[in-house]
Formats: C-alpha cells, sequence, structure tokens
C-alpha cells in the first residue's frame, strides 16, 4: 500500500489531541494536513460543499499561540482545540454559507451560529467546511443533493448512505477526523455504517438542536460523526448539554461518556437482540458480521438474550406519516420572501401566493416536494386522525415495545442497515426501497432514544462495510459508549487494525494502489 | 381508506404552494399512491385506548425570564432577503388586482 502524503490524517481526534498537547504537532499543521487531502481526494469523493481553509487555519494560529504562549492561555484550551472538524450543511454558521443541500438556499448565509457550532468555536476547533447532504436531509443516500452526489469512500460508484453521506465520507476519506451530523430517521447512523466509520444519534433533547434547520422536529438530533467510539464520545460532551433556544433541550449532564468509553468490559451486561430487526430482509453478508459480533460480545462475557419489540412492523408507515407532516409545516418558510432563492411566475398576474409557488417549485427537488405533499395530505382534514393520529399512537406503542426490551437488556444491539452501500442511481427511481434503508435506525427517532453505529466487518458478498447498531434507553447515552468501544477494540484486534486501513487510499496516494475507480 | 388519486395532488400542491407541471402531477400520484398504501396499516395498529405521543421525551412548562434576550438587527434580518426596502421584506402584490 502506498503511503499517504501525511500520515498526520490517519490519526484519531484522541491522538491528534494528545500530539497538539504534548507540542509533537502544531494545530496549523494538522488543519493544514486535512485541508491538503480535503484538496487531494475531495474532487473524487464530493464530501464537501464549501471548504472554509482561511478561517480554519486562523483558529489553529490562536490555538498554537495559546499553547506557545503557556501559562493559563494554554492551560484553559479544550482538550479538543486544534482538532479540525467538518459540518454538516443543515447546520447554520456564521462565515459560511449554508445550503442544507438545496437550491432553495443557494448562497444563503446565516446571520447566526447554531449552538453547536458556537461551542466548536469555544473549544476553537478548527471548522473545515460545510459537508454534502440529501437535501434538507431527505434520503438515504445523499444523491438528493441539489450539489450532486457525495460518493462512497470504499467504491466511487456507490452511496455514502444519507442524508449525512458527506460528513460521514468526509470522515471515512481521512478528509476530517470528526464531524458533525443529524439524524431524524437515521442519517448519522446509516451514512456511518455504509461508509465505515462511527455515527452516533445522542438521546433526543441531549444536543440542542438550535440552528439545525428543522427538517421533523421531534424527531431531528444533531450527533457526532468519527472514525472511533471514544472520539464520538468526546465529540458529544463538546457539543452536548442544556441550551435555553431550545426548548426540547434536556437539563441532563451527559458528563460520562468518555468515561464509558474507556471502562473496556462488557462482562455481565445483558445485550438484548430484537428479533425484528434482523433476519429476513437482511443481506447475508450483514447477517454473518452481526452474528459474528454477537459471538464476540458473549467471549467478552456478555450476556446475549434475545426480545421482541412486535410493533416495530409499523415503524417505517408511522415514520413516513409524522416525518413528512412535520416537514411540511417546518418548510412553510421557504417561500421566496425572508430568505434564499425568489422565482417570479412567468406570466399571469404577480401575486405573492404566486411567486411562492414558483419559487417552491424551482427550489425544491422531488424528494422534498413528495414529503410535503404526503405531509399536507396527511394533516389534512378527514385524514388526520386516521393517519397523523395513528402514527402519534403507533409511536406510543414503540416506546412501550422498548420499555418492556429495556427491563430485559441494558443495551439492544441489531445491524444498523439492511444491506451495504448500493450502487449509486439504484434506488433513485424508487423512493419505497429507499425508505427501507432506514428500517432499523427510525424506532430510536421515533422512540427518542440513543443509538451508535459502529463498523463490524466487511460482507464476504461484496467486500463493503457493514454497521453494528447499538440501542440504548433514553439518557443512558454512556452505555453505547461503553459497549461501543468493547466491541471496536475486540474487533480492531481480530483485524489486525481499525477496518478503514482496507479502505482505497483515494486521489494522488491511489494512482499506484489503484484504489479508485 | 381512499386512494390518493391526480386530483388530490393537484389540490394538496395548492396547499403547499408548488407549482405542477402536468406530467409531475402524473408522476408524483402514481408515487404517492404506492407510498400511501405502505403506511395505511398505521391506522389500525393502535386501538383508541392508546394515548398519542407527539414528543418523545415529554417537557413541559419550559419557560424563561421575560426579558429581552438576542435579538438581530433589521440589517441582519434583511441579511438574507431576496427583496427589502426601508427596513422591511419586500414583496410582489398581496392581493390579485392592481
Amino acid at each position: 500500500m502506498t503511503e499517504l502524503k501525511n500520515e498526520l490524517i490517519r490519526h484519531s481526534a484522541a491522538d491528534l489531541a494528545a500530539k497538539l498537547a504534548s507540542r509533537e504537532v502544531t494545530a496549523v499543521e494538522v488543519t493544514q494536513a486535512h485541508l491538503d487531502r480535503i484538496a487531494d481526494v475531495d474532487g473524487q469523493v464530493n464530501a464537501f460543499l464549501h471548504v472554509n481553509s482561511e478561517e480554519a487555519l486562523a483558529v489553529a494560529a490562536e490555538v498554537d499561540a495559546a499553547r506557545a504562549a503557556g501559562g493559563s492561555a494554554a492551560q484553559e484550551l479544550h482538550a479538543l482545540a486544534g482538532v479540525p472538524i467538518a459540518v454538516k450543511d443543515l447546520i447554520v454558521t456564521i462565515g459560511q454559507p449554508t445550503t442544507a443541500g438545496s437550491k432553495i438556499l443557494e448562497g444563503w448565509h446565516s446571520p447566526y451560529d447554531a449552538t453547536v457550532v458556537k461551542k466548536l468555536r469555544a473549544a476553537k476547533m478548527p471548522i473545515l467546511g460545510k459537508t454534502n447532504l440529501d437535501e434538507f436531509a431527505m434520503g438515504s443516500s445523499t444523491e438528493h443533493s441539489a450539489y450532486g452526489p457525495t460518493r462512497n469512500p470504499w467504491d466511487l460508484d456507490r452511496i455514502p448512505g444519507g442524508s449525512g453521506g458527506g460528513s460521514a465520507a468526509a470522515v471515512a476519506a481521512f478528509e476530517a477526523p470528526l464531524a458533525l451530523g443529524t439524524d431524524t430517521g437515521g442519517s448519522i447512523r446509516q451514512p456511518g455504517a455504509v461508509t465505515g466509520t462511527v455515527g452516533v444519534k445522542p438521546t433526543y433533547g441531549a444536543v440542542s438542536r438550535y440552528g439545525a434547520i428543522a427538517m421533523a422536529s421531534s424527531l431531528d438530533q444533531i450527533g457526532p460523526v468519527s472514525r472511533t467510539v471514544l472520539d464520538s464520545a468526546l465529540l458529544q460532551e463538546v457539543i452536548g448539554g442544556h441550551d435555553p433556544f431550545d426548548s426540547t433541550s434536556l437539563t441532563d449532564p451527559f458528563n460520562d461518556l468518555v468515561a464509558a468509553a474507556r471502562v473496556g468490559n462488557v462482562a455481565g451486561m445483558k445485550i438484548g437482540i430484537v428479533k425484528e430487526l434482523h433476519g429476513e430482509g437482511y443481506q447475508a453478508g450483514v447477517e454473518n458480521r452481526f452474528n459474528e459480533s454477537l459471538q464476540l460480545l458473549r467471549d467478552a462475557g456478555a450476556e446475549i438474550v434475545e426480545v421482541s419489540c412486535p410493533n416495530l412492523k409499523y415503524a417505517l408507515g408511522a415514520y413516513y406519516l409524522i416525518m413528512p407532516s412535520e416537514v411540511s409545516s417546518n418548510l412553510a418558510k421557504f417561500d421566496g420572501v425572508r430568505f434564499g432563492m425568489r422565482v417570479l411566475p412567468k406570466d399571469g398576474p404577480m401575486t405573492i401566493e404566486r411567486v411562492m409557488g414558483a419559487t417552491r417549485a424551482a427550489g425544491f427537488g422531488d424528494e422534498v416536494k413528495r414529503r410535503i405533499i404526503l405531509g399536507t395530505y396527511a394533516l389534512s382534514a378527514g385524514y388526520y386522525d386516521a393517519y397523523y393520529g395513528s402514527a402519534q399512537k403507533v409511536r406510543t406503542l414503540i416506546q412501550r415495545d422498548f420499555d418492556a426490551a429495556f427491563a430485559k437488556a441494558d443495551v439492544l444491539i441489531s445491524p444498523t442497515a439492511p444491506t451495504t452501500a448500493f450502487r449509486l442511481g439504484e434506488k433513485l427511481d424508487d423512493p419505497l426501497a429507499m425508505y427501507l434503508n432506514d428500517v432499523a435506525t427510525i424506532p430510536a427517532n421515533l422512540a427518542g432514544i440513543p443509538g451508535l453505529s459502529l463498523p463490524g466487518g466487511l460482507a464476504d458478498e461484496d467486500g463493503l462495510p457493514v454497521g453494528i447498531q447499538l440501542l440504548a434507553p433514553a439518557r443512558q447515552d454512556a452505555r453505547l459508549y461503553r459497549v461501543g468501544a468493547v466491541l471496536e477494540s475486540i474487533l480492531e484486534e481480530k483485524w489486525g487494525g481499525p477496518m478503514l486501513a482496507q479502505a482505497p487510499l483515494l486521489g494522488s496516494a491511489s494512482t499506484t494502489a489503484g484504489g479508485s475507480n | 381508506m381512499a386512494a390518493i388519486n391526480r386530483d388530490d395532488v393537484a389540490h394538496l400542491a395548492r396547499l403547499a404552494h408548488i407549482e405542477m407541471s402536468a406530467e409531475e402531477l402524473d408522476r408524483m400520484a402514481v408515487e404517492l399512491a404506492v407510498i400511501v398504501d405502505s403506511v395505511k396499516s398505521v391506522s389500525e395498529a393502535a386501538g383508541e385506548d392508546v394515548p398519542a405521543t407527539s414528543h418523545p421525551i415529554p417537557l413541559t412548562n419550559v419557560f424563561r425570564e421575560d426579558v429581552v434576550g438576542h435579538t438581530f438587527t433589521a440589517e441582519q434580518a434583511l441579511s438574507g432577503a431576496p427583496d427589502a426596502f426601508e427596513n422591511r421584506f419586500k414583496v410582489p402584490a398581496i392581493l390579485d388586482e392592481d
């Protein structure tokens, strides 16, 4: 295998933090290494919609100056100061455009920072840029981006998952050690699974949603994307905590996540296999890797039990009523008046109503229109009780199922996605087939519980990454990090190193290795 | 439950302020019919006695002190507007008349 130009990009965020603290490397060197990598490979991957070089290097230089000054300036630095990060372009940032992957917001600049972005700035983590996504986070493949699809670093002809394919691919392609994602039905975890990275959807309310452009407010959650479980724990501790700007924000502390990732054992823990979340409909190679992980956890002293959540069979249906209903309401604000695009009707009377119709017709892509219409339908008089009302009841049934399951198990386990990465274009004309990708991730959003996806190996039939999903009760995010870190370390021992070491190198490094296609 | 048809989609598109071409209405009606059909079972899943969950982790009475907090300047609020005039959003005619 050809050496990468700069080995710094291979390190985890935790390792980079240690090297920065010991002044073995500077934050400018680390940030520049990632910017160089973006310049080298992003033409192939298309993970970034905007690269924020100047500001990122300036923040890195501030960190280096504080370290060089020593004393209190150095001591006050956050542990992750100088560790760069990429931000999903659904999250608003001052100084960089925010598009949400939509034409309707092309060139728009937010007048405020999301709370999570403020926290990154307070920690002095250089923001490398904004990552690609399905338009308004609606999709499972990043193909619904108005700015072209992101490609999977493992195979450039395949999807990186969605909606956060940009964040996952950026981290998988070593363009960033960390990224922020948002997860409404699996948009952090499913891209994590298909790109061989780690992604976490925290408990609903554990991380402020202020400044994440709302898709479905009762389901959306911002969370970490990384290459190791510990790195996600470190990042969730940076971005988490109560925020008065988000009235759904929890006051619980969530400050035991990093410690949990360092516990290092699962002996005596009960891990529940969810009967309804594997087996039929799941690719053989996914099932094999899943069963292998179960055996490894059993060998590590965990007790594997089987649980049943019978109402999960209604989860996808309930999700595709609740989510579009909330979408139709949240996206009403894109009206060609207050921000973004305005398109005038070609002929006829020039009223604001007709301007809205023309603007939204030109600014939204097919999937967004589909969901707005579906949501408008589900909420319309005569259908509200049968659709939206029933879906909310199903939500209660699913919560009860999970309560019962967590009475028998400390965490639950399943494959993250039913298949490995499919080819670009393969499911684009079949919305329902696309929706099925999220069948295992959606239940956590409906119930508000936390979920983590980590690499579980490569599928035998196609050599592509398989994700293992862990679920915990609401507010017990720490359990995900504890079990996830143990499973990760056992698997890496078995593989002889991180799974991503087997991924194609891409860019100039791949010219002799033949890694890209 | 009634299936969704092309006329429904045209009506919903008007309600949602999205202009749609004839071709788009045809295609959308077919796609939405498939999706609606697949989610129908939800209406039979739960009985009358099951309470609805609107919010996964219920919080009540989330208040703040009644004091002026952060506000945007008019310039900031208008910075992304397609058109503005004297500190206001500017729009074409509100009513369909001269």
